[in-house]
């Protein structure tokens, strides 16, 4: 019986999913914390309501169509945290799914409301942007040595001014939002097939959520299955190497910033077209889904199927932050949970060493035990 | 012109302070990605300490404590990533990442959570400083001289002098170059890298008050310092990490961050009519041109981003 216990715990998998729980029940405990500084009345209220989100309301109904609207937002977070996940198994640091993200929505937007095109053009236009703006990041590092970190900080700042000049077009004359993408242009919405009645009538859930899921099995497929994953992550490893044995490391570095690229341009596409949202053009700073992309990769042990879960949780609890009571604590909170999740993730390497060093002790140990009585041992298996 | 010249200046000294606090760290093996964060934990230090010290307090002293405020909550701030990356080798990207985000966040609900607290009706993330902040500005003759420009130029002295005139500077750039080598002359390398960090920490919370206070009178904490401590890090690049580098590359970069500020000033330039979001992008797209051409033939500290296991060989 212990021998199966010990066998379970050096399981990746499991070590993966404790170190995620552990850092997941650590940055809501100091997330707690913090709130407790801020205001001990309301703290207990408010990290309840952060981790309730939509169970707040006690009508099935509208909780039925609240948790919707978290999963259309869920999906842009999955597929940004498919984008970083993806460059990190090929040895890149993604930073700049929020600028590939800025200009999946710019083009997407565009695409929609100055030219009306159907929601497959604009879901391709975005894909492109975003891949073109990765694919940047990508030829830098390749032939000029840029670190892909500092280059993808650089462009995420340059595609959020150049997208909020470019939606500026297409604002409303009033308001420093984009026109209303379903009164303008109600066939570049996403196509809901009647996902929508599932969640009590609520227009924004499309086909965008169960797409996405599919990218995440599409993107594990590509990453484990293929030959073309194989090298990708081959190149990751030891470009050296990689160049060695034939691969060609420079196109495989492109072509790995360019697939992300496209993943984060397409999570932008998939929600600003169902409507949800519209872009502020004034916006003075880039948005938030591509670094929380990065926090629900970690989170989810960087794995594509790991992610969906740990997306879902990190915007349920993003989510969560907006029904906090604004007169004592701010929306932010949510943020600085998440952020305190991300910095803990970096931890889990040593939880996972630690842990092992643990279990080889303790088997040592039991061997020594069984060594010196064998007759206990035996009775002990 | 010389409205050109001050913001040139200032916003060189701001990079010129980040970048050396990056170069620190970074010859000692850490990367410190981290930069942004510690610059919004420092600028938070000093907007406090001027928002709450009475009026009528000296300008010496406003300065010093501003000062020291900032350096100490950057320092603190910055002993996350040191206990990370040093003791548990953790991911030196991703914890820096973390700490930016962490950083704004941390900042954001601090500040809206004080102004709530003085009043209901407050949720924004401002704090006001116009009042001591006039102690940091000498005006000649229509140049209005601050003194963190002073501050910066010390800095880089002594970063100099530092660096590659004492053991102590010699010893921290053996333990990013080849810590294991370092390691065996008796060397302490975790000693030595938290050093690095620490100082590092130091510098950019000293570059964050800088920046919040070099433009404008009020700062909205929500907006982090914009990406500063990126350009800060791409300074240090181009400036191929040597101090007397940085400092030139900062004045390159803080001249097309100004021209920002005031192109409006210019016939010519107002003649282009160029929109304004071309003027925001400028530093962003020089940053990036400029690192394409030099990037080819960067000699970054060897063992950088590498964390240091005695056991290896």
């Amino acid at each position: 019986m212990k021998q199966q216990k010990s066998s379970l715990l050096r399981n990746n998998a499991v070590q993966t999913l404790l170190a995620s729980l552990l850092c997941i029940l650590l940055g809501l405990l100091i997330g707690y914390v913090a709130l407790l500084l801020i205001n001990p009345a309301g703290a207990s209220e408010a990290i309840t309501t952060i981790i309730k989100n939509f169970m707040t309301y006690s009508k099935p109904a509208t909780q039925l169509k609240n948790l919707g609207n978290t999963l259309v937002k869920t999906a842009p977070l999955l597929m940004c945290s498919l984008s970083v996940l993806f460059a990190y198994k090929v040895g890149l640091f993604n930073i700049g799914a929020a600028g590939q993200y800025v200009v999946g929505a710019g083009a997407s937007l565009y695409f929609a409301l100055a030219w009306g095109m159907p929601w497959y053009v604009c879901l391709l236009a975005a894909i492109l942007a975003g891949a073109a703006l990765g694919a940047i990041s990508g030829l830098l590092k390749a032939y000029c040595n840029v670190n892909e970190v500092i280059s993808c900080i650089m462009l995420n700042w340059i595609s959020l001014y150049a997208v909020n000049t470019l939606l500026n077009l297409v604002k409303e004359e009033t308001s420093p939002y984009t026109l209303n993408l379903i009164n303008t242009s109600p066939g570049s919405v996403l196509p809901s097939l009647g996902l929508g009645t599932l969640f009590s009538g609520n227009k924004y859930v499309t086909i965008a959520i169960p797409l996405s899921v599919l990218v995440a099995l599409a993107v594990w497929v590509l990453l484990e299955k293929t030959k073309l994953g194989y090298e990708l992550k081959a190149t990751g490893c030891n470009k050296f190497a990689a160049k060695y044995c034939g691969m060609r490391e420079k196109k495989n570095t492109i072509l790995t910033m360019a697939i992300a690229g496209g993943l984060a341009g397409m999570g932008a596409a998939m929600l600003f077209l169902t409507g949800f949202e519209q872009w502020q053009c004034t916006q003075s700073s880039v948005p938030s889904m591509g670094f929380n992309g990065i926090a629900a990769a970690f989170l989810g042990g960087l794995n594509p199927l790991g992610t969906i879960l740990s997306s879902y949780f990190i915007q349920h609890i993003t989510n969560g932050g907006a029904y906090v009571d604004k007169t004592m604590y701010s929306a932010q909170i949510s943020d600085f949970i998440s952020a305190l999740i991300i910095y803990l993730c970096g931890f889990v390497l040593f939880f996972k060493f630690a842990l092992n060093r643990w279990l080889d002790r303790r088997d040592e140990k039991r061997a020594k035990s069984a060594q010196a009585d064998p007759q206990k041992g035996g009775m002990a298996e | 012109m010389i409205l050109l010249l001050q913001y040139m200046l200032i916003f060189a000294s701001v990079l010129m302070l980040v970048a050396l606090g990056g170069c620190f760290s970074e010859h000692s093996g850490v990367i410190n990605i981290g930069l942004e964060g510690i610059m919004v934990m420092g600028a938070l230090g000093g907007a406090l300490m001027m928002k709450f010290l009475p009026a009528g307090v000296p300008a010496a002293v406003i300065i010093l404590l501003v000062v020291l405020a900032s350096i100490l909550l950057g320092m603190l701030y910055s002993l996350l990533l040191a206990v990370a990356a040093i003791n548990f080798k953790a991911d030196q990207t991703l914890v820096g990442t973390a700490m930016n985000l962490l950083g704004t966040a941390a900042a954001t609900v601090f500040v809206k959570a004080m102004n709530t607290a003085e009043d209901v009706d407050n949720v924004s993330s401002i704090i006001q400083y116009i009042g001591p902040k006039k102690a940091f500005l000498v005006n000649i003759g229509g140049f209005e001289f601050n003194w963190f420009m002073l501050l910066a130029l010390i800095a880089l002295v002594v970063s100099y002098v530092t660096l590659y005139k004492t053991r102590f500077g010699l010893r921290l750039m053996a333990c990013g170059e080849h810590p294991q080598a370092a390691d065996s002359v008796g060397i302490n390398v975790y000693k030595m890298r938290y050093a690095g960090v620490l100082i590092s920490g130091m510098l950019g919370g000293l570059g964050g008050i800088v920046y919040i206070t070099a433009g404008v009178s009020e700062w909205k904490f929500e907006n982090g310092v914009a990406g500063f401590g990126f350009l800060a890090l791409a300074v240090m690049i181009f400036g191929q990490w040597k101090p007397t580098r940085i400092a030139l590359a900062a004045l390159l970069f803080g001249f097309f961050r100004a021209l920002g500020n005031v192109y409006t000033g210019f016939d010519l330039l107002k003649a282009m009519n160029l929109p304004a979001a071309v003027y925001n992008m400028l530093p962003y797209i020089i940053s990036l041109v400029v690192l394409a051409f030099t990037s080819k033939k960067s000699r970054a500290p060897k063992a950088e981003g590498i964390p240091y296991d005695k056991g290896q060989r």
